[in-house]
């Protein structure tokens, strides 16, 4: 396979076939605390691109001198390492960012999708294959975050973009159902994450199922690498 | 999740050198702990780095922020004194949590006294609150300085992330009188509302301020007596209660 070919297949697991939301299913935690707005989810999801792809990156250049029986503790001390000089160097030099973002940072650390990718791709592939790993698996992310906190900030609340003028000044929520809509406390608490997400893996399924069909007679089961954990 | 590697796993066991006298089994573990201590061992030097060399702008950050919470908190007292260097630490106990304290005056009239408390009690751990009272032992105002509170759920106890603009839950505090307040949500008796489905948060800085109000209040006056920049220890305050 040629080089360009391996990074649009990186692309294309990250963002679609692979996706950690809904086909890995990894590092639920962090993504059901989080999305109870858009704004909330996708500043979770930023945060976690810059750490995976930090993280990967470092793994792939260190792959070589990690020994194969100590390489879980030692991605772990990675990931905490650098999500600590992450959150330092936010807290310092881009303060008012920090207070909105701050918060998520350390969250990371308890992102198994972190992990996930550091042992199955960064510690067999060379540092561009790992980055580029890193940055489409964590916009996989931040897609399926978006959506899903636009779905339970719109069912809970009424409200689209809440919390906007914390990161971009000047700009408002905007209110869809206008003040009387009187709010469904479900779709923000963590059940209604796990509902609203049920029904995204769903429509995944159903996506790729209706693909598979149209595009052969015999479609190959579209299927997850890793098994699924929380 | 990945099948082991078995040419990796033979050559970190037959490497040459000091390692190659010993059994096999032990000279695999002296090398992986030897890794694992490299390891652990650099990376942790390079936290201890990176905090060495941001610890200043931090503080410098945060200390920013803290001045523009004391000007939240005292609205419309009017006071001439230097208030951010009139400033007295008390020793903190488990029965105040108060740590500094800065003393707003009119001349030798005293104004309100801005004080750090802390809810030690939240949902995500210790919140950090900046609190003043009045002369007349009325809260002014209340700020949360740092919190750790679920995003979208109890973060509300930050008028930043509250979605009620006009008036977010932390401004019910302003007002309320330190020792005639029942000093507890709705739920539990007290007078102070809270969100559905983010008690815990609420109750925390609820008893905390009250905690903390009632402390300085029974005090007011030595504190104001305390020379600047003097620690206020536990004892004075008892000596000064009657």
């Amino acid at each position: 396979m040629s080089e360009s070919r391996h990074l649009r297949e990186s692309i294309r697991n990250g963002l679609w076939r692979q996706n950690p939301g809904l086909a890995q299913i990894l590092g639920l935690c962090p993504i059901l605390a989080i999305s109870t707005n858009m704004v909330n989810a996708v500043s979770l999801g930023l945060a976690t691109v810059m750490a995976m792809t930090l993280s990967n990156l470092v793994v792939s250049g260190l792959r070589r001198w990690i020994a194969y029986e100590i390489r879980i503790p030692v991605f772990i001390l990675i990931i905490a390492a650098l999500v600590t000089v992450l959150d330092l160097a936010f807290n310092a030099y881009f303060h008012s960012l920090y207070l909105v973002l701050g918060i998520f940072i350390p969250l990371i650390t308890t992102n198994c999708i972190v992990l996930a990718r550091a042992e199955a791709y960064a510690a067999k592939n060379g540092l561009l294959e790992s980055t580029v790993d890193g940055i489409a698996m964590g916009f996989g992310l931040v897609w399926v975050l978006a959506l899903l906190g636009l779905l339970r900030e719109l069912i809970g609340n009424g409200t689209l973009f809440s919390g906007i003028e914390m990161v971009f000044s000047g700009l408002e929520p905007i209110s869809v159902f206008g003040d009387a809509y009187p709010g469904f406390l479900l779709a923000a608490l963590p059940p209604g994450a796990f509902f609203i997400l049920a029904g995204l893996i769903a429509a995944y399924n159903a996506i790729n199922a209706h693909h598979a069909t149209r595009v052969s007679p015999n479609p190959p089961p579209v299927q997850a690498s890793v098994p699924p954990a929380a | 999740m990945t099948v082991p590697d078995p040419a990796r796993t033979e050559s970190s066991a037959s490497s040459p050198g000091f390692f190659a006298k010993l059994p096999p089994a032990l000279a695999r573990a002296l090398i992986s702990a030897f890794g694992l201590f490299a390891f652990t061992l650099a990376f942790t030097s390079l936290m201890a780095f990176t905090y060495e060399m941001t610890r200043d702008r931090i503080q410098a950050a945060i200390d920013q922020q803290q001045m523009l919470l004391i000007g939240e908190v005292l609205p419309n007292l009017a006071y001439d004194n230097a208030l951010l260097t009139d400033v007295i630490e008390a020793e903190t106990s488990n029965e105040n949590h108060v740590g500094k304290i800065w003393r707003a005056r009119n001349g030798s009239a005293p104004v309100a006294l801005v004080f750090e408390t802390f809810a030690p009690d939240g949902y995500g751990g210790r919140i950090n609150l900046i609190v003043s009272l009045d002369n007349e032992g009325r809260i002014g105002g209340v700020r949360v300085a740092s919190h750790h509170e679920t995003p979208g759920l109890g973060d509300y106890i930050d008028p930043a992330k509250d979605r009620k603009k006009e008036a977010p839950w932390i401004h019910q505090f302003s007002g309320a009188d330190a020792s005639a307040t029942r000093w507890e949500v709705k739920k539990d008796g007290g007078n102070f509302d809270y969100h559905a489905g983010a008690t815990i948060s609420a109750r925390a800085v609820t008893r905390a301020v009250g905690r903390a109000a009632a402390w300085v209040n029974a005090r007011r006056e030595a504190l104001f007596a305390a020379p600047e920049g003097s620690r206020f220890s536990a004892e004075q305050g008892e000596g000064n209660k009657q």
